[in-house]
């Protein structure tokens, strides 16, 4: 196992080593890197044996223990099936990716974004610690994007990495959610454990909000009905990323998870419940907008979403059969339609078209490649003896085997491979063997171009010819650990007479119709998709994206208006407004108001103050204003002193003084008095000013009622002269016992001295600049 | 040891002035003067890993009558955080900041407002905080109004009001908890206050910290000052206030709601946690309505002042670990992307999106350097951000608050949208005009580098910042220990 991790460290290193390898070796730099996934391949064949004696080995190192996450690497069947597509068919598209995009500047981002996805998706096979695997989910994601957005010069291939990348990372956040769900609830991360305590997920009442969080999660990533729509705007990628990423291995990231927990989750009754639905949902809508198609890829996509709408629709039956049926089915379609996708792009590399009613008569010039898309083709559609008839005649069987209404279920799984089965000829056969419309000029690529999806293809028909091989080795290891025992897969070409071979051969027949009908080609001029695609999810999500967006910016206009006074109100009211319960709650411990020692004096300064302020705020000139603004400041001296503050008032006197001495100063530098703001304006702010005021009053008064002495006052007193050698206590707290607050007064000051000196240096000098 | 964060600053800030003539000498004074003030925040943040609490009564008066500096844990984490990010801005500074700006005086007030910050961090004393606070204000008002433009002032004058009407909160606030328990001391706040017997009256008097402190780390609905000035003055500054003074506002609440208010505290963890909420919302809604660069980072300082505020609010020592992580995670993260927009400013000479482009193209590592701490802040992983989230939504998931869990994830999609919708027009986005071929200066991008190197460190290696951040956290919810070390075992 140690030595299968240490291969993974194989793809960075070839990451690593990708810039200097293109420079290097312009030409042959895909072949080289090739090696890195190949590598790994050989170190997981090693490991096959013990496999399928049913080990799991595993390898643990702490990483973040305090958050349960460790890293835990356990290798399975499962996990290894997944592995091996993605090592496998890395290397290949690797090898593709350099010749199909040989001389382009950005291929060494290529190279190394690939290489990158790829490890993060070996990664995320052999997690066995659900936060782990999660790091590596998000890690495709992140690559995925890159990688879609690769032609960024294109404004398409943006907005498509985007979506993808928001769908995606939702979908991820609400299955970061529910894996927290459950480890709060089991006290673990380690998936191992979970399965262990399945009784107790049963049992919570929380285990079906996590699992529906997670199946979000595989939604987005599986691109299932409603979120499919990312998928086939991914088509902006290039042709070896969306054979690679969005078809044979990150789309399957989803279809991998819900294996990987179905020990674990399988039992709850949500699974069975919503699963298969969901998963023939997506299926029926995958075949069917792909009538819609002219475009190979996007044809191919669509379909790509129905396969995966089997996929999830299989494991969510939930039986031994349906569940062997998906472990089959999974890498079969990964490789007819990686295969597929690399021919399209092998067919747009050289006459540079992919729109079906422009194909037609490139058998002759590029017979290699025609070879891989007709054996992909024959695979697809389900002919024996290729290893998509045996993968389709299990998918019947598991159908019939639905936990209900499986009459309905079997019914619309032919319908939709029906579809599926003349889409393989729409895209295989037609371009190559029809007659062209157009004068292409085809050509044969390298062999960059042909050899990987013949590999793919060729692998299909091995596979249906020796189907044992397949099921020893992979299939039956997979779905001995999905179904966590032991289970024996025997797979043959020949089933016997019996129904699902009925369904092959109306299937079949059906599609060959179908296919001679051109419907695809037709009905993509069809205005009805264009109406239909109003109604879509995608629709939706733009619409909800953009009215999001508006408010947005409403808000903001509203929050952050620009005006100052409208802050301040703001932050006025909700301060009150947040001090209002306890302040109500602390009032009703006042004891009645008794008028106790109030002396003339004090009512006349606050009769001075009060009426002051009254006039403040009518004063139409800064004179008058400052004028009364001092009396106000002086009443509260007084005051000061009248209550044994003599320093304080001797300080806040000459604060006062100072402070109208400088406005009057300045006052006929400031601009002419006005007032800006409405009546009802003045009457709202008179009333916030008010609640402010009235509130802070109630404040001193409910917490005054409470106040203590201080017990600092009689320290300072004894210790002043004595210890400190000081008379004047005040003086020694200022200088001695707070020295401290001083000092950081005292910068306040130089700080402020520093700021006026520079602004009034920057005014003297646009002074000067004016005036040059 | 523990008034060192203070004393360089001070001392440098001294000598910054007396060099008042001599720009170069100033400028090297700033790297020396950061390099010594992380020096001490490494030595200090040893020191308490072992000791747990220092404490230092200054001028040797016995607490509660002097003024005591307490470090913690949370403490010098903040302390060696801020003292990393100071380092940077200092070395960004020295091409990032115009001659001008130094001849009016840009390193004197550098220094103070590392002192003011530090002074903050590290004080046990509530009076004294608010000193600090004062001085962090007008050094940082200053540095706003340095430019002298109009908007420079325009943004500087809404910055100083605002912030002022917090510090008036803040000195009602004192006053009044003075007047309840009659002493400023918060560890003997923290022995008196339980023992009052007025439980409302001490909520009404944290409202009012609430209210100061959330003005101060630019809560919802209290933060209409940081994006009307965040965006006028150059990057370095801004880059340095982004990391440094929200955060103080946020640690002056976690100070006070783990240490004072821990007696009545449903009223004012519930309106925690809503404003928690709130603020992660309105400010990544306003992050993004934004087409400036610079603007739409400002708006993701509030939102991100959302998740520890949410820690806060669930109270339990995994929610304040997670609390403190996400602090240290994001002021690194934060300054890191200002810097990365200031790297794109010099090279296209504009903030403005809609002008921006080419720079995946032309620009390799400095789409890297962007796009590492725009994902991390996004939560993705395996960087910091993500293990900031993770703990946090642990925190918050352990105690059934399904809600702010929810908001706090949605949040963290809306993050990754804006996060990619800068990559999208900045990077991927073809050039209106070809990007300059020229070299950067080293200045720039090596302390750029460094930080997004810190914070990627933090995240593929959490288990250490997260050991030190549970630690203080335990500290934070068994206040006995920082008791102990600041007033002995007095009643």
């Amino acid at each position: 196992m140690t030595s299968f991790l240490l291969s993974l460290t194989g793809g960075l290193l070839a990451a690593l080593a990708a810039p200097w390898l293109t420079r290097r070796f312009p030409k042959r730099s895909g072949w080289l890197l090739a090696l890195a996934p190949l590598g790994i391949l050989v170190s997981l064949m090693n490991l096959l044996p013990a496999l399928r004696n049913g080990e799991s080995p595993s390898v643990s190192l702490a990483w973040a223990e305090s958050l349960g996450l460790s890293a835990t690497f356990q290798l399975d069947g499962l996990g290894a099936l997944l592995a091996a597509l993605v090592a496998g068919i890395g290397a290949l598209v690797l090898i593709y990716g350099g010749a199909y995009l040989s001389g382009h500047p950005n291929l060494t981002r290529f190279y190394v974004v690939v290489l990158l996805f790829m490890t993060a998706m070996l990664g995320l096979a052999v997690s066995a610690n659900a936060l782990l695997l999660f790091i590596f989910w998000e890690l495709t994601s992140i690559t995925s994007f890159l990688l879609i957005g690769f032609e960024h010069e294109r404004p398409a291939a943006r907005a498509a990495a985007w979506q993808a990348l928001l769908v995606t990372g939702g979908g991820g956040l609400a299955l970061l959610a529910g894996f927290i769900l459950l480890g709060n609830l089991t006290g673990s991360y380690e998936i191992p454990q979970w399965i262990a305590q399945k009784e107790v997920i049963a049992a919570s009442p929380q285990s079906t909000a996590a699992f529906l969080l997670i199946l979000a999660g595989a939604m987005t990533k599986s691109a299932q009905f409603p979120f499919h729509f990312w998928l086939p705007n991914a088509m902006e990628a290039p042709t070896p990323v969306s054979a690679y990423l969005h078809s044979a291995t990150m789309v399957k990231a989803g279809v991998f998870l819900l294996a990987r927990l179905l020990p674990a989750l399988g039992g709850l009754p949500a699974w069975q419940g919503l699963i298969p639905w969901i998963g023939l949902a997506t299926l029926l809508t995958g075949a069917l907008l792909s009538l819609g198609q002219a475009d190979l890829k996007k044809l191919l996509a669509y379909t790509t979403v129905a396969s995966l709408g089997a996929l999830v629709m299989l494991l969510g039956i939930n039986t031994p059969l349906s569940v062997k049926a998906a472990m089959v089915f999974l890498p079969a379609h990964a490789l007819y339609k990686g295969a597929l996708f690399l021919v399209a792009g092998g067919v747009d590399h050289a006459v540079h078209t992919r729109d079906i009613r422009d194909l037609g008569g490139l058998g002759r010039a590029m017979p290699l490649t025609a070879a891989a898309a007709g054996l992909a083709a024959l695979s697809m559609a389900g002919i024996p003896p290729f290893f998509g008839f045996i993968a389709k005649e299990v998918v019947y069987e598991s159908a019939l085997g639905a936990p209900a209404l499986a009459a309905w279920v079997t019914a619309l799984t032919i319908l939709a491979n029906i579809i599926l089965a003349a889409a393989a000829g729409w895209v295989a056969l037609a371009p190559f063997w029809e007659k062209a419309r157009k004068d292409l000029h085809p050509h044969e690529g390298g062999a960059g171009l042909w050899l990987p999806p013949l590999i793919l293809a060729a692998l299909g028909l091995v596979s249906g010819l020796l189907p044992e091989l397949a099921a020893k080795n992979w299939i039956a290891p997979a779905v001995s650990s999905v179904l966590g025992k032991p289970y024996e897969v025997k797979l043959s070409l020949w089933h016997g007479l019996n129904l699902p071979l009925l369904f092959s051969l109306i299937t079949l027949l059906a599609a060959v119709l179908l296919y001679t009908l051109r419907v695809a080609a037709r009905s993509a001029d069809a205005d009805a998709w264009q109406h239909l695609a109003r109604f879509g999810p995608a629709a939706m999500y733009a619409r909800g994206l953009k009215g999001l967006l508006s408010f947005a910016a409403l808000q903001t206009r509203l929050l952050q208006s620009g005006y100052l006074r409208v802050y301040v109100l703001f932050i006025t009211l909700f301060t009150v407004g947040m001090a209002l319960p306890p302040a109500l709650l602390s009032m009703r411990a006042l004891p009645p108001a008794v008028w106790t020692g109030v002396r003339f004096y004090d009512v006349i300064l606050v009769l001075i103050i009060v009426t002051a302020a009254f006039f403040v705020v009518r004063a139409t000139s800064r004179l008058a204003t400052i004028a009364l603004l001092g009396a106000i400041g002086f009443s509260i001296a007084i005051l000061f002193l009248l209550y044994s503050a003599p320093d304080l008032a001797m300080t806040q006197f000459a604060v006062e003084t100072l402070t109208v001495i400088l406005f009057v100063l300045v006052i006929y530098r400031l601009p002419k008095f006005s007032r800006l703001s409405s009546r009802p304006a003045r009457l709202r702010d008179i009333l916030i000013a008010g609640l402010g005021g009235l509130m802070m009053t109630l404040l001193m008064l409910v917490v005054s009622y409470h106040g203590q002495d201080s017990r600092l006052a009689s320290f300072f007193m004894e210790n002043s002269l004595p210890k400190a050698y000081g008379r004047n206590v005040v003086n020694v707290i200022l200088v001695d016992f707070r020295g401290f607050d001083t000092l950081g007064e005292i910068t306040v000051l130089a700080i402020a001295a520093v700021g006026v000196f520079a602004l009034v240096r920057g005014a003297a000098k646009r002074k000067g600049e004016r005036h040059e | 040891m523990i008034v060192l964060p203070i004393l360089i600053p001070l001392a440098f800030g001294i000598f910054s002035l007396l060099a008042w003539k001599a720009p170069r000498l100033q400028r090297g004074l700033a790297l020396a003067g950061t390099s010594l003030l992380t020096a001490s925040a490494v030595a200090i943040l040893l020191d308490v890993r072992r000791t747990g609490v220092s404490a230092l009564q200054i001028g040797s008066w016995p607490a509660p009558y002097g003024i005591t500096l307490a470090a913690d844990g949370l403490s010098s984490l903040m302390l060696l955080t801020a003292a990393v990010i100071a380092l940077a801005a200092a070395l960004y500074g020295q091409a990032g900041i115009d001659p001008g700006r130094v001849r009016s005086g840009y390193y004197p007030l550098f220094h103070f407002l590392l002192m003011g910050v530090n002074g903050a961090f590290l004080t046990g004393d509530i009076f004294n905080l608010y000193v600090w606070f004062e001085v962090m204000l007008m050094s940082s008002f200053v540095l706003i109004a340095l430019g002298g433009e109009r908007r420079n002032i325009e943004g500087a004058v809404k910055y100083v009001i605002l912030n002022l009407l917090a510090s008036i909160l803040f000195l009602s606030a004192i006053g009044l908890l003075y007047n309840l328990a009659g002493t400023l001391n918060m560890a003997d706040l923290a022995r008196q206050l339980p023992l009052l017997g007025a439980p409302n009256q001490i909520t009404l008097v944290a409202v009012l910290f609430l209210a100061a402190f959330g003005i101060k780390s630019a809560a919802f609905p209290l933060f209409f000052w940081l994006p009307a000035s965040y965006h006028t003055p150059p990057v370095t500054i801004t880059a340095l206030f982004s990391g440094l003074l929200t955060k103080v506002g946020v640690y002056a609440l976690i100070r006070v709601f783990t240490l004072l208010f821990t007696q009545d505290t449903q009223y004012t963890r519930t309106v925690l946690l809503i404003l928690a909420g709130f603020t992660m919302v309105t400010g990544v809604l306003g992050a993004a309505a934004q087409t400036d660069f610079r603007r739409l980072l400002s708006f993701h300082i509030i939102s991100q002042i959302g998740y520890p505020l949410m820690g806060l609010a669930l109270f339990s020592q995994s929610a304040l670990a997670a609390s403190i992580y996400f602090l240290v995670h994001v002021m690194l993260a934060k300054t890191a992307l200002f810097l990365v927009a200031g790297l794109v400013e010099s090279l296209q000479g504009s903030f403005d999106l809609k002008k921006l482009g080419g720079l995946y193209s032309a620009r390799t590592g400095l789409a890297l350097l962007f796009l590492l701490p725009a994902l991390s802040l996004a939560g993705l992983p395996p960087l910091s951000g993500f293990f900031a989230k993770l703990a946090l939504v642990r925190a918050g998931l352990e105690q059934g608050q399904g809600v702010i869990v929810a908001v706090s994830l949605a949040v963290s999609l809306m993050t990754l949208y804006s996060m990619t919708k800068v990559w999208n027009e900045a990077f991927w986005k073809p050039a209106a005009v070809p990007v300059p071929r020229r070299r950067l200066s080293a200045w720039l991008w090596a302390p750029t580098l460094g930080l997004v190197l810190v914070s990627l460190l933090i995240g593929i290696f959490p288990a250490p910042l997260l050991e030190l951040s549970n630690q203080a956290a335990a500290l934070l919810t068994n206040t006995q220990p920082y008791l102990e070390a600041v007033i002995g075992g007095m009643p």
